[in-house]
């Protein structure tokens, strides 16, 4: 196919990436090997949660963060651009799925066993489990649903200050096995969540707001919260579980809708073999049933993640290498370094491996030239960030893949293609 | 299953199986695991249960034969996982230790009942939409009374191309592998994709075919299903090996031909299939590639209609998007509404069954909901079983996309 832009992934960087270069005006085609982290990530947007305390202001703090660490990639793209891409991304959530919150100040969110978790932008429906706020809690356990434990999450919520207990409701799902995607869509039918609200309403203390597994919803997540919130007169709030990820879920379906009434075409299944850029733009080649498939884009954006999505291998010659483009990578251990710490929670000197890219977020070589002038890098392909520790996964997807395609917006689309 | 065939089966297919690492991605899609708690899922019955059945061992839980090899989990594991690979192999080893019944060897022919229908087409007709004999075939084959099946044309498109007289001055070769449904129900969907092709300078030879073997795979008779395959890709072979691209509108068999015979039944290293995996073009794709070269005629005339597009599973499985959509966009006064179901229910001839019927209606609900919402005034899809099914399940016409541009190029005119 011939278009303006292929994004390789569909994870959240290449559909964030995907969805604003197509509603520029670009011709969009993401192609994917499988579908991508949004079907796993709760899809809070951390921007920053710890550096290396608790951040509590990633507003005041970000600046600072930056200026230590040189190569992340918030230092490529800037702290302007952290803040203008969240108000996108807050916008094409828009009423569909509402996010609430900000750089000014991290919520702290439990995880689905009682963790905190800082967060800058979170769904409406995760809100109101902030931990910084002291009304107690109930949460809701769902026994079909072997994924949360509401009296282990409870425990741990009490420890860190906050009165949390846990109630246990039978829920009828005609089904041995259930995870949280099959009670998200029986959430979806009115009929349902008024059973859990005439069951749960009789047990609940005065004050109390309603923690429930974020099960609330698929399609009609917004409503199935607020009629909840109704129907118990509290507060209520979701905690997001291990995969399938339903508020993830939700993003990949919005995301997806809006690339589609931008025009734009994703594949997925047709994994990324191989990519050659020359002055003038980048041929691509596809997988596809029988032989592989030529594409003719001018421009890449690559967003295919990094170790933990097969993106960056490592060879036991202690060579990593990119696997689409054979982009140079940084941070990569000199043979006979060590590559791993001791401690599953260390921070291993692997952690930081990824392509190197400048300012607009082309991949440059250890001479810090530009080595591809028609290719872009989002999210977790690039390296210098240690994610998980810093909690910035989703901060540095929608930072860079709204970036990277705000890379393109100086350039006029080509001809015959409608602005 | 010969020797060999399973050592290839188990460097391309089983080999993934250590890729799973159980992120669950293909259970969020399977559209058969998510209406029914019979059947625990893709990777239930994939990756985790083929642990237990290494070798010639049989499957210690039947309920992978609850999967309808629609073949979407393998699109959306990012791991790249054979995923629907293993499960339609399990369940063909599963088949074979219970014994294949009577009814699956019937449904798995399409080209021995054309060929026993078609003379009699009004009679057979007559037969299959006979209410008490339907009634009987439910009770006795197991055939769901009120399942959708097709209808003989009483004529072959084999026939109609014989006394074909193709235009003189084509310069350029295609071979048209039209497959069962087109030569025994759809013969007009056939004589359309010639026109077609015609009409953009194509000389297009038929040359002799039979079944690709899919319905037989599905059924998990995989001896016969690969000696039907060898069988036509020995016959094709000779044109692909000319370089000449074979095309067919029948997407489910286009697949079978590109990857299907190669990964399923293990025919990877037969060298006609191979040849002819790799010059096999769904029609849609065909087109769409002759536009993009600038080969294509545009001499579309408006078409004042809502189409409503389904891709089936089928379709997706060629990795080529969606090429449909994109031959629509080129013609006037279409308006084009994409469905974003992802089955329809039907999977060739698993709702056929008396068994799988609810099941089949529950997968297909979301779907049908959709058609109905979007008031089209024809649905389109790409693969024949599910237009039929479509169909009769929501009473809206349905077509192949070919039949949408034969009327927008005016060759129905003509």
């Amino acid at each position: 196919m011939r278009v303006d832009v292929v994004v390789v992934g569909a994870g959240t960087a290449g559909l964030v990436a995907a969805v604003r270069a197509a509603q520029s005006g670009r011709k969009v085609l993401v192609l994917a090997k499988g579908a991508g982290a949004t079907h796993l990530a709760p899809l809070t947007i951390d921007v920053l949660g710890y550096a290396p305390e608790r951040v509590e202001s990633p507003a005041r703090e970000l600046a600072p963060f930056i200026a230590a660490h040189p190569e992340h990639p918030y230092a490529r793209t800037g702290e302007a651009a952290i803040a203008e891409a969240l108000d996108w991304f807050r916008g094409v959530m828009g009423d569909a799925y509402p996010y609430t919150g900000g750089l000014e100040r991290n919520m702290l969110l439990p995880s689905a066993i009682g963790a905190p978790r800082p967060s800058a932008l979170v769904p409406v429906t995760m809100a109101e489990g902030d931990l910084r706020r002291d009304e107690p809690m109930c949460l809701v356990g769902l026994r079909p649903l072997k994924d949360f434990h509401a009296a282990l999450a409870a425990d741990n919520i009490t420890r860190l200050g906050v009165q949390a207990r846990a109630v246990e409701l039978d829920l009828d799902v005609d089904r041995a096995d259930v995870n949280a995607l099959g009670l998200a869509r029986a959430f979806d039918r009115p009929e349902v969540r008024a059973l859990v609200a005439a069951q749960l309403a009789l047990r609940l203390r005065a004050g109390e707001r309603v923690g429930f597994p974020a099960v609330l919803g698929l399609r009609h997540a917004p409503t199935v919260w607020r009629e909840l919130q109704e129907r118990l007169g509290r507060p209520v709030f979701e905690i997001p579980t291990v995969p399938p990820s339903v508020p993830g879920l939700r993003v990949d379906a919005i995301l997806l809708g809006a690339l589609r009434a931008a025009g734009g075409r994703i594949i997925i299944g047709s994994e990324v073999v191989g990519a050659a850029p020359d002055a003038d733009g980048v041929t691509v080649r596809a997988r596809a049933a029988g032989r592989d498939v030529e594409h003719r884009a001018d421009w890449l954006v690559l967003a295919t993640g990094g170790f933990a999505e097969g993106s960056i291998t490592l060879g036991s010659d202690w060579r990593a290498r990119e696997t689409v483009l054979d982009l140079p990578l940084a941070h990569v251990p000199a043979p006979g370094e060590p590559r791993f710490a001791p401690g599953l929670f260390d921070e291993h000197p692997m952690s930081r491996v990824g392509v190197a890219v400048d300012d607009g977020l082309r991949p440059v070589g250890p001479d810090g030239r530009r080595v591809h002038e028609r290719v872009l890098v989002a999210g977790a392909s690039i390296g210098g960030a240690v994610p998980w520790k810093e909690h910035s996964g989703e901060g540095i997807s929608v930072t860079t893949g709204h970036h990277a395609a705000g890379q393109l917006a100086g350039v006029a689309p080509s001809v015959g293609v409608a602005a | 299953m010969t020797a060999h065939e399973d050592s290839v089966l188990l460097d391309l297919v089983r080999g993934s199986l250590d890729h799973c690492v159980k992120c669950t991605i293909c259970e969020t899609h399977c559209p058969y695991s998510n209406v029914t708690p019979l059947f625990p899922g893709p990777k239930y019955v994939g990756p985790q249960a083929e642990r237990f059945r290494s070798g010639e061992e049989v499957s210690p839980d039947a309920s992978v034969d609850l999967c309808s090899s629609c073949g979407i989990c393998t699109q959306v594991c990012p791991q790249g996982v054979h995923i629907a690979e293993i499960n339609t192999r399990a369940k063909a080893r599963l088949a074979e230790s219970e014994g294949i019944p009577l009814r699956n060897q019937l449904i798995a022919r399409p080209d021995v009942l054309g060929m026993l229908g078609t003379p009699v087409a009004p009679l057979a007709n007559r037969t299959l939409s006979n209410r008490p004999l339907r009634a009987l075939a439910h009770r006795i084959l197991g055939i769901h009374r009120d399942a959708a099946l097709p209808r003989f044309a009483g004529r072959t498109f084999r026939s109609w191309a014989k006394r074909h007289t193709p235009p003189a001055q084509a310069t350029k070769e295609v071979v048209l592998f039209h497959g069962c449904g087109t030569n025994y129900y759809e013969p007009e969907l056939g004589e359309k994709v010639v026109a077609i092709l015609e009409h953009n300078g194509f000389r297009v030879t038929i040359p002799k075919q039979g079944c690709c073997g899919l319905p037989l795979q599905s059924n998990g008779i995989f001896p016969a299903a690969r000696s039907y395959a060898r069988r036509l890709a020995r016959r094709l072979a000779p044109h692909a090996r000319r370089g000449v691209p074979i095309v067919g509108p029948p997407t489910s068999c286009t697949l079978m031909l590109k990857r299907e015979a190669r990964e399923i039944i293990g025919l990877d290293e037969d060298p006609d299939v191979r040849v002819v995996s790799e010059h096999t073009y769904d029609i849609c794709e065909f087109l769409l590639e002759l536009h993009e070269r600038g080969e294509l005629r545009t001499d579309f005339q408006p078409v004042e209609e809502t189409v409503a597009y389904h891709a089936p599973c089928q379709q997706q499985g060629h990795n080529i998007g969606k090429p449909a959509l994109d031959l629509f966009a080129l013609v006037p006064g279409l308006r084009t509404v994409e469905l974003q179901a992802r089955c329809c229910g039907i999977a060739g001839t698993y709702g056929l069954k008396v068994e799988r019927r609810q099941i089949s209606l529950d997968v297909g609900a979301d779907l049908f909901s959709q058609i109905r919402d979007a008031e089209p005034t024809v649905v389109a899809c790409d693969a024949e079983t599910c237009r039929w099914h479509i169909e009769q399940e929501t009473g809206v016409t349905n077509l192949h996309p070919i039949d949408v541009l034969h009327r927008a190029y005016g060759l129905d005119r003509r």
